[in-house]
């Protein structure tokens, strides 16, 4: 990923923030600036989401791509935000620890970087909620 | 103008390693080493946890323990010794991250495990000064000590914000006082570009922890014109549980008096986050009107001595987010295989 491509989302990626369409009351994550639904009646305002979801469906990486071998194995998750919206994002816990339904709440995390002279990607990743 | 504490915020990644097991690979003697030094165990970071992460972490449960508008936030200044990049700010990162951005002022500090209560003093100035209307000063690290020295058993990671500010209807503690204490003592460092700390070895306790922590405590007391006996609690820099034990009783303070703030035997050295540890789980349990005496070490070397008196505000802020003692509990324990993975000892080929 390039650096300039990283900053662009880094704030959404930092701080959840999406968007909220105040016509038919739909959330998007990632953001988005026009209401699929809605269209041009569409009233979209910038919204951050406190990250409470759900794990809807994950994966366990054995083989990563490449910057992410010391991390394996570990969770790929679909997590569903109580807004509505379903991201893609790493679940910070044991292989043997994650389950179906699992309450989640986001945490602060390096997502990766670009080899030992690059930048240090970080963003958001989630943890069991307890 | 008066300062203090408007709120406070601390972070403990989950996982810890035993001094017992870094013993057994060393072929040290556990037993001994941990008597001596007073430590159990400490705190290991996770493989994607850094001084940024950890500094973040705890700037989120400080403005979550009180509810702040991060926009009111001018100043954010980051004490570490282990900051992610040798060039470009760990604060701006926070401050990004917390959504105080951009109308703010920011920079990093070093000063071995003191840069954390530095930022605190330069936070409490701009606010007295009417600068700034909040500023926040973290002191985060994840320590490395080199495999097998004596640092290792203690070399830690956890990170302490504290919001300084100057409206007594949100202050929790008011600062009555700083008082610092200076010298050129080569007792620990790490040149650019090294992974691991050199220090000068046993001796360095007097020159080093003992003298400054003394020379501020003393020079505190003396300005305020306090004794031991005027305090509730004190605190002073845990490098290990020996030193601040034994600073204590040479300066008047009694074991009832520290033992609330002493969190190192089961967390190790957190460096600039170790003292700030120390407050914020005095502060877990402090009551209206409690005076706290604290006093941070940081090699090369100074010492910041703290008077902190409890306001009645500190109730409002209970129950928001997890003490110290509760981020303590239930660790994940793991063996130094997979210690040395997360702090990148042990590398993929
Ligand atoms: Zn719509």
């Amino acid at each position: 990923m390039s650096v300039a491509r990283f900053w662009r989302k880094q704030v959404q990626r930092y701080n959840l923030v999406g968007t909220h369409c105040k016509s038919c009351d739909e959330y998007f994550y990632p953001p988005r600036n026009m209401c699929p639904t809605c269209r041009r009646n569409g009233k979209i305002e910038s919204y951050k989401f406190n990250g409470d979801g759900e794990v809807i469906s994950f994966t366990v990486i054995r083989t990563a791509a490449v910057g992410f071998e010391h991390q394996t194995p570990y969770i790929l998750a679909i997590v569903q935000l109580k807004e509505g919206p379903k991201l893609t994002t790493q679940i910070s816990c044991g292989i043997d620890e994650i389950y179906l339904g699992m309450k989640v709440k986001p945490v602060f995390r390096k997502l990766g970087d670009g080899g030992e002279k690059g930048m240090i990607y970080y963003g958001t990743k989630f943890i069991a909620a307890e | 103008m008066k300062t203090g504490i408007v709120s406070y915020g601390a972070y403990i990644p989950k996982y810890r390693i035993k001094v017992e097991e870094i013993a057994r690979v060393w072929g040290d003697d556990a037993e001994s080493l941990s008597k001596g030094l007073k430590v159990d165990e400490k705190s290991v970071p996770d493989i994607d946890e850094d001084a940024a992460t950890i500094a973040v972490e705890s700037a989120r449960s400080a403005i979550a323990r009180c509810n702040i508008d991060p926009t009111r936030i001018g100043a954010v200044y980051t004490g570490s010794e282990s900051h992610p990049y040798a060039v470009k700010p760990t604060s701006t990162i926070v401050a990004e991250a917390i959504g105080a951005t951009p109308q703010l002022t920011a920079a990093d500090f070093e000063f071995a495990c003191k840069a954390g209560t530095a930022a605190v003093q330069a936070c409490m100035g701009l606010a007295a000064s009417k600068q700034i209307d909040l500023g926040l000063a973290i002191g985060s690290d994840v320590s490395q000590g080199a495999p097998g020295d004596a640092l290792e058993y203690t070399a830690a990671a956890g990170g302490v914000s504290m919001l300084i500010g100057t409206n007594p209807d949100e202050i929790i503690a008011n600062i009555e006082d700083t008082y610092s204490f200076t010298t050129d003592t080569p007792d620990f460092w790490r040149r650019e570009g090294m992974p691991y700390p050199e220090h000068g070895g046993r001796f360095t306790g007097e020159p080093g922890y003992f003298k400054h922590v003394t020379g501020a405590a003393e020079g505190l007391m003396s300005k305020l014109n306090t004794t031991p006996k005027d305090y509730d609690y004190a605190v002073f820099h845990q490098p290990n549980g020996k030193f601040p034990s034994r600073v204590a009783k040479m300066l008047g303070f009694t074991t009832e008096q520290i033992l609330p703030g002493l969190v190192v035997p089961k967390l190790g050295n957190t460096y600039s986050g170790s003292c700030l540890m120390g407050i914020a789980a005095t502060l877990d349990q402090a009551k209206p009107g409690d005076c706290i005496f604290a006093t941070a070490f940081g090699s090369g070397a100074g010492a910041d001595a703290f008077s902190f008196e409890v306001t009645e505000n500190i109730e409002k802020s209970r129950n928001k987010v997890a003490t110290i003692e509760e981020m303590l509990q239930n660790p994940t324990y793991i063996d130094y295989s997979i210690y040395a993975k997360h702090k990148d000892k042990l590398r993929r080929a």
